[in-house]
């Protein structure tokens, strides 16, 4: 019953807490771009909110280093359950060309888990609204 | 008289000038030399100091400083070598303040040592990078089996 | 630490900055008395990658440095390629490259405008700047093919060409007219103008001293312009103003990057109207062995690369110098003694878009004394100007 309370307020308006791994600033670039007129995914009841502690799903960019690495986790262990993962563009899903790098550790789903992964570089505007509205496939 | 003239006259015993086009100059000189010809194109000759760059050698790691004449359309480069195995420099940021983040990432990256630097605090590895590991050096390959060895 | 003395925390998840930081600030009530960075939250080692990639590989490396910047890196580091054995690129590839670049600046800079906006608590600057940014980053989609990242570069020319000239000609008369709206709006603003007017002032001999480049150091009375001083692509054959101001303030600033717009835009019309065609490729076999140094005016100021190639298919050494670098350690000059309030706004006015309040807040304080997060450093920045507003219609 509970459960099912949560799901459906879930659904209506998700709250989206951005955590930026040492990305390149252009995954996350394109993710507040989706907050401005052309796109403006408020409408969908979808904001952005400035504290782990108040989102339902944590978009994920970059690759980890070793100094995020830990911090990312913490901050996955900050958000309160239900929460959905998406791993936005190619750095995130697959460390892209950075995997050869000193500073690099493990895939961010070995860090966290993730359950939608959005691959580009970067994935366009409308491909994360798209990976959005796919997560809330995945609660029901 | 030109920037390079000028760095002549003034240096021409201590600094071998290699001109490679009208627009980049390199310099080498003993490390002994560099503060005061650093300060020479800082202060006297109002170079900008753009940035510092390390190489790993065989006999040390060679630091190039480049300074920037805007106004002559000039890049001059000032080469050095800290030998092999001390790694020691005189820093060049207490007469170059802008020299002061650069050097502490050559610090970081090759291990050399600036004599005189105010603050040699990690700044773009992480916390707990293990220390004598120095990801910019050619030997990586030691370094890094000894990186996953204190891991494990 | 004095016991007056509090600590605040701010970052490190903010990662519109090239070069994301964790600032300390420490403050005796109001004031900013000291403060402290500490970066490497990004720190990928690209310079250690780009060594086990080819002279072609290492251009789609450094591309991947900053989102924002994506020309810069590429820009600074075919050049310097070049500069080994002297390469020469054919004039149309060279006029190409000069409007991706100014191209990139117009959208940087929009995108400053729009997130300083945003602090300042004025959001409808915030979502007009970056409304007017997407006809730029469409134009970018026609050339490239990709909104970011554009993939133009190569040693020794470009790899796409511009055909449609006409239909860009028409694009940057509308995103030169949005720019100038945008400037009058804001240059013109009494709110705005109290705000930023001698707020983190940073002095002409402190802007020597720490060698800051591009507006930063253009705000502050230097007038220097890597496309000026150090002519390259087509940057000489064109005519442009480089806008150099005393004050060294905020307002200076933002006007300087506003005004740039518009420069950038009138380079790019002149571009499009002189360029013949032509080769746009000098299809390079060998880069051969020597040092060349690169450089280019990013939006944020001199990008400068240095190259150390061996003869081989690698470089042997690639040292990359973004801009913020320089700009960065400058703020602590700025920041002291000025208020709280402020602060935010002085660390963002160094570097263009250290903004966006989910990224600004603590993730886990590293000392246990967090009086405030990044974002309410954000909240109170945008209260002030509240109460401006009021004092001002009062």
């Amino acid at each position: 019953m509970l459960k099912k309370l949560f799901k459906w307020g879930l659904k209506k308006s998700l709250w989206v807490y951005h955590a930026g791994a040492s990305a390149c600033n252009n995954c996350d670039i394109e993710i507040l771009d989706l907050l401005t007129p052309r796109h403006d995914i408020e409408r969908f009841g979808i904001v952005l909110v400035g504290s782990p502690r108040h989102a339902d799903v944590l978009l994920v960019t970059g690759v980890a280093n070793r100094q995020v690495a830990p911090r990312l986790k913490r901050l996955y262990e900050q958000v309160p359950q239900p929460k959905l993962v998406i791993a936005v563009g190619s750095c995130a899903c697959s460390a892209h060309l950075f995997r050869d790098s000193y500073n690099y550790v493990s895939p961010i789903d070995e860090i966290i888990p993730v359950d939608i992964y959005l691959p580009g570089c970067p994935p366009k505007p409308e491909a994360m609204i798209d990976a959005v509205v796919k997560a809330l496939g995945k609660i029901q | 008289m030109s920037v390079i003239e000028q760095i002549k006259t003034r240096f021409g015993g201590k600094a071998a000038v290699q001109e490679r086009s009208p627009r980049r100059v390199y310099l080498t000189v003993q490390k002994q030399d560099v503060t005061a010809l650093g300060e020479f194109l800082f202060r006297e000759l109002g170079g900008r100091f753009s940035t510092a760059s390390g190489v790993d050698t065989r006999p040390g790691v060679e630091v190039l400083y480049h300074f920037a004449f805007d106004r002559d359309n000039l890049v001059v480069s000032v080469r050095t070598l800290a030998e092999k195995p001390e790694l020691e420099l005189p820093s060049l940021t207490p007469a170059v303040p802008a020299a002061e983040w650069v050097e502490r990432e050559i610090h970081e990256m090759f291990g050399v040592n600036f004599a005189g630097h105010p603050n040699l605090a990690t700044l773009l590895l992480p916390d707990d990078w293990p220390d004598g590991v120095y990801p910019l050096r050619k030997k990586t390959f030691e370094s890094e089996q000894e990186l996953t060895a204190r891991e494990n | 630490m004095d016991k007056k003395e509090t600590l605040i925390p701010i970052g490190p998840y903010h990662p519109l900055l090239e070069e994301p930081e964790f600032f300390k600030f420490y403050v005796e009530g109001e004031k900013v008395v000291d403060a402290e960075v500490r970066i490497g939250y990004n720190h990928r080692g690209i310079e250690k990658l780009s060594e086990a990639k080819t002279f072609d590989q290492a251009t789609f490396t450094v591309e991947r440095i900053c989102g924002i910047c994506s020309t810069s890196h590429p820009f600074a580091y075919v050049r310097a390629v070049e500069d080994i054995s002297g390469i020469a690129v054919p004039e149309r590839a060279e006029y190409i490259r000069t409007i991706i670049g100014d191209l990139e600046r117009i959208h940087s800079h929009l995108l400053w405008v729009g997130l300083a906006g945003h602090f300042l608590g004025y959001n409808t600057v915030f979502m007009w700047a970056w409304k007017y940014r997407e006809p730029v980053l469409d134009i970018f989609e026609a050339i490239s093919g990709n909104r970011n990242h554009y993939g133009m570069f190569k040693v020794g020319g470009v790899r796409r060409d511009i055909n449609d000239i006409a239909g860009l000609l028409k694009a940057i008369d509308d995103v030169e007219s949005f720019c100038n709206m945008l400037l009058k709006a804001v240059i013109d603003d009494p709110v705005i103008k109290a705000r930023l007017k001698n707020v983190g002032v940073l002095k002409k001999e402190d802007a020597i001293a720490m060698g800051v480049v591009g507006p930063v150091a253009r705000a502050s009375g230097l007038a220097i312009d890597v496309r000026k001083d150090h002519p390259y692509a087509a940057y000489d054959r064109v005519k442009f103003e480089t806008i150099v101001m005393e004050g060294g303030d905020i307002f200076n600033k933002t006007a300087i990057r506003l005004l740039e717009c518009v420069e950038s835009a009138k380079i790019i019309r002149q571009c499009l109207k002189q360029m013949r065609p032509g080769p746009i490729d000098a299809a390079v076999r060998e880069v051969g062995a020597g040092e060349g140094i690169g450089q280019h005016e990013a939006p944020r100021g001199e990008v400068i690369h240095y190259v150390k190639a061996n003869g081989s298919n690698y470089p042997e050494r690639h040292k990359i110098r973004a801009p913020s670098f320089m700009n960065v350690p400058s703020f602590k000059r700025t920041v002291i003694g000025e208020s709280l309030a402020d602060a935010a706004l002085i660390t963002a006015a160094v570097d263009p878009c250290y903004c966006c309040t989910e990224r600004m807040a603590a993730v886990e304080p590293e000392t246990g004394r967090v009086i405030l997060t990044g974002q309410e450093l954000v909240r109170l920045s945008q209260e002030k100007t509240e109460q401006m507003k009021v004092k001002l219609r009062g």
